[in-house]
């Protein structure tokens, strides 16, 4: 069959109180589908994208040559399995890929969001989602999917809405960020605000773009998703010219790697986006957040879980994902988990790998 | 396929509805057999990726875990039994993770080929060549065998360390084997298998 994609703007009216207090009276979530809603409306599966991501997670446009970012995993076969599921992925409430976000025109005011967005959360995120599952007419998710940031999401819809999502899966992912996780966005948020053309996060009205701070802010960003040994196999300490400069130019292949990922990335990432994009990483700390109460929340939930973590990722080590084992663990929760050996780094989760495919498919198979 | 015998005891022992952890689960068939026959949740181990999979496809919780780093994830008894089905002779320090069975479990169930059996002695005794059975199908250098131990051996062991053996039954798939198993457990028995408190 078809991979069937469809890519739809869904207007949410219901009022949504964010997690700072701020309130958005309505909002716009693009999202894209794939496959097709079963009659009894019982397959479909949310997709929850990482820092970067947006709601093109599969299949190529007309003229696109690249195609989704998790094509290898969704589609007609593969192991979401786009002839038997109904998959829909969102851009996330702050995103820049036509969600409303800082990059959006504000209703009110007629003028660009900019700095007056409000920063929102992991939490944020779920009910916004919760509103297109309504929006959709859709009763429950079979399954909710994520890796990294995405990861997290699925956690917290199995703790917000037990009754709405059967299954979970959670891949590189952890329950909270380490002080090094935070110093790292820090260093990527100091880049982008540092920019002079950032004006205060406004710079859309100023008709200026913070360009070299987003893309050092993306090059740092991509340092930290691959790992020491994988990138010793793709650049080594190759040089681009076979004799040293004894300049500052560019020489070796990481330095023109690294800023061909940060141009790439400036042409198609806010700035505002990234900033609150790595805010919503820092906050996420369910365990403290619920304290106690998280128990009984997770008492509520007859979902069943898969965490999935790769060697190589010292983003969200496998030990990271382990704490969220535990606490589904502690909590008599069905869990499943898989330790990948791989040596993408964190952006494993996005790499073909046959043991990772393999778990994801026998899984996803026999959701129930 | 026909049950491991080790499997059809250990479904025997444990009660219905019952929480149970196997160590090394494999391909997950026994807590398979178990949430068929005896209704029991729980998860399984192990620390290989292709073993992790094949679980997942008979549907059985199961976790990618190296027994060698301890079971800290596990509150004490949080489990009815910890089953350890032949792969002690693979763990570094077996009387570590028998402790923490005991911690986490009420019961705890080990079952190992007996290196005692006739077969591995006459090999060894005949050929002077390191024993390689149906149960222990590894010549020596490629074994991950690192704890081989012969019935009397665990019982020495359990002793040592302060574990109650509760029951024992010591099988064998060859029919004289099995006739004449009462008579001598250590030389006839090929598997052995311990109910420990």
């Amino acid at each position: 069959m078809s991979l069937n994609i469809k890519t739809e703007t869904a207007r949410i009216d219901d009022e949504i109180k964010l997690s700072s207090g701020k309130k958005l009276m309505s909002y716009d979530i693009k999202y894209e589908t794939y496959g097709h809603l079963s009659d009894k409306k019982d397959n479909a599966v949310l997709i929850c994208h990482a820092l970067s991501g947006n709601h093109h997670a599969a299949g190529r446009y007309k003229g696109e040559e690249k195609s989704g970012w998790w094509d290898n995993m969704i589609g007609p076969g593969k192991p979401i399995n786009t002839d038997k599921l109904f998959v829909v992925c969102p851009n996330n409430l702050g995103g820049c890929h036509g969600s409303t976000g800082p990059n959006c025109i504000n209703d009110k005011t007629g003028e660009y969001f900019g700095s007056k967005f409000p920063i929102v959360t992991v939490s944020d995120w779920v009910n916004s989602q919760k509103s297109l599952l309504n929006h959709l007419n859709i009763p429950f998710w079979r399954c909710v999917i994520g890796g990294s940031l995405g990861g997290m999401q699925s956690l917290q819809w199995s703790l917000e809405y037990p009754e709405l999502i059967k299954n979970c899966i959670i891949i590189a992912a952890a329950p909270k960020l380490t002080a090094q996780n935070i110093a790292f966005n820090e260093v990527a948020r100091q880049a982008i605000m540092k920019d002079p053309d950032w004006c205060g996060g406004d710079y859309l009205k100023e008709k200026k773009s913070p360009d070299q701070g987003l893309s050092l802010a993306r090059m740092l960003g991509h340092i930290t998703y691959l790992s020491d040994d994988s990138m010793k196999k793709k650049f080594g300490r190759d040089l681009q010219q076979p004799n040293l400069k004894f300049n500052y130019e560019v020489e070796f292949e990481i330095e023109s790697y690294l800023r061909y990922q940060g141009t790439k990335f400036v042409s198609n990432f806010d700035a505002n986006t990234y900033l609150l994009m790595t805010k919503s990483l820092d906050y996420f700390d369910p365990i403290k957040d619920y304290g106690d109460k998280i128990q009984r929340m997770l008492s509520k939930t007859t979902c069943k879980f898969l965490v999935i973590s790769f060697t190589s990722d010292w983003r969200f080590p496998p030990h990271r994902s382990k704490e969220i084992v535990e606490l589904l663990l502690d909590n008599n929760k069905p869990v499943s988990y898989a330790e990948i050996n791989s040596s993408g780094g964190h952006d494993a989760f996005l790499m073909e790998n046959e043991n990772y495919f393999k778990t994801m498919d026998n899984f996803i198979k026999r959701l129930r | 396929m026909r049950v491991r015998d080790d499997f059809e005891l250990i479904i025997s022992w444990i009660e219905k509805d019952s929480r149970v952890l196997d160590l090394g689960c494999g391909d997950g068939s026994l807590l398979k057999l178990l949430k068929n026959k005896k209704n029991i949740t729980g998860y399984g181990i192990d620390n290989n990726i292709k073993q992790i999979n094949k679980s997942i496809e008979n549907e059985i919780n199961v976790l990618n875990f190296d027994l060698n780093d301890g079971l800290g994830e596990f509150k004490n008894d949080s489990f009815d039994y910890v089953v350890l089905a032949q792969s002690i002779q693979e763990i570094k320090d077996p009387k570590k993770l028998l402790n923490e069975m005991l911690r986490i479990g009420k019961e705890v169930i080990v079952s190992f080929p007996n290196m005692g059996h006739w077969t591995s002695r006459m090999q060894l005794f005949f050929k002077g060549r390191m024993p390689v059975t149906s149960e222990l199908p590894f010549r020596w250098h490629e074994t991950p065998n690192i704890h081989l131990c012969t019935i009397n051996d665990f019982i020495i062991f359990c002793g040592d360390n302060g574990f109650t053996i509760k029951e024992k039954s010591i099988t064998s798939r060859n029919f004289i084997d099995s006739y004449m198993i009462s008579l001598l457990p250590n030389f006839f028995g090929s598997v052995a298998s311990f109910r420990i408190e």
